[in-house]
């Protein structure tokens, strides 16, 4: 299996990386698959959510989550089209280790012509940190 | 930044009025650039426009993720606001409704917490730009309170 179209999700994947707070946060891409996609948010003092232990905050992860799981989508597509998070829900198993970079695993695991169901896993190694699920809104380009 | 230094700056913070060395300790509300104030003992949030915060350059619209962050550290503000601890309280999980889109404007938010036990605390969330009756998101959590 491999990713719909891979000369459009490769340019696609790129730019997403380049988004502006992408870039704060320093995600980087890992690889695609047909429908899922792993990307990696590295440590940094920028994201601390706890001062007293220095864990990364939810909200990071959140925004890991949320852009892996946007992200997987396009593995499906031909074609631009733009895709709107209705709704994410996160469920933070532990802590993520201080230090360690965090790697989300989203798939698409379900698309119909209008909505994308996805899942997410995001993780430390064997550790699991977090797993999401969220459902998003297709549109076309320029519709929005 | 132990907790006592911790619980140092949320007391002066709260003697002042002033949460600016509150919101300074937690590296991530400085990263998104977020902002509180106590307005007749109710906490607001405010998370003034930047574009490092966008995450779709073509609306543009704030980043979902930014969103759910400010939400989150907003209902985490308030929970410490409500009670005595400085411990700051973990998240177990976080959902969040996406109403409209974040535009390239400031973002408000203010947090409800629906019930708060000895261990474990419920809280929603509701975030805006011009009109609070048009949120751009809502969010529930529940928090282990430490």
């Amino acid at each position: 299996m491999s990713v719909r179209n891979a000369v459009f999700f490769e340019q696609l994947q790129r730019w997403f990386m380049t988004l502006p707070h992408c870039q704060v946060l320093g995600l980087e891409y890992v690889e695609a698959d047909a429908g899922s996609v792993v990307l990696r948010l590295p440590y940094s003092e920028a994201i601390v959510g706890n001062p007293e232990t220095g864990v990364v905050h939810g909200g990071a992860v959140t925004t890991l989550i949320d852009t892996a799981s946007g992200t997987c989508i396009y593995t499906l597509f031909d074609a631009p089209e733009s895709v709107a998070t209705l709704d994410l829900r996160i469920d933070y198993l532990r802590p993520a280790s201080v230090g360690e970079a965090i790697l989300c695993r989203a798939e698409c695991y379900r698309l119909t012509s209008q909505i994308a169901f996805t899942r997410a896993i995001a993780y430390q190694g064997e550790r699991e940190i977090a797993h999401g699920v969220g459902t998003f809104m297709r549109t076309q380009v320029g519709a929005a | 930044m132990t907790q006592s230094e911790m619980k140092h700056c949320w007391l002066q913070a709260r003697e002042s009025g002033d949460y600016s060395a509150v919101i300074a300790a937690i590296p991530y509300a400085r990263t998104i650039g977020m902002q509180m104030h106590v307005d007749a003992g109710e906490p607001r949030f405010v998370l003034p426009f930047a574009q490092s915060n966008i995450g779709n350059v073509l609306l543009p619209a704030l980043h979902g993720g930014v969103i759910g962050g400010f939400l989150e550290t907003a209902a985490i503000l308030t929970l410490l606001t409500a009670t005595e601890t400085a411990g700051i309280p973990k998240v177990v999980d976080f959902s969040i409704d996406y109403l409209r889109s974040g535009r390239p404007v400031d973002l408000y938010a203010r947090c409800e917490i629906v019930r708060q036990g000895k261990r474990v605390a419920n809280v929603l969330m509701s975030a805006w730009q011009e009109d609070p009756q048009k949120p751009v998101a809502s969010a529930r959590a529940h928090f282990l309170l430490s």
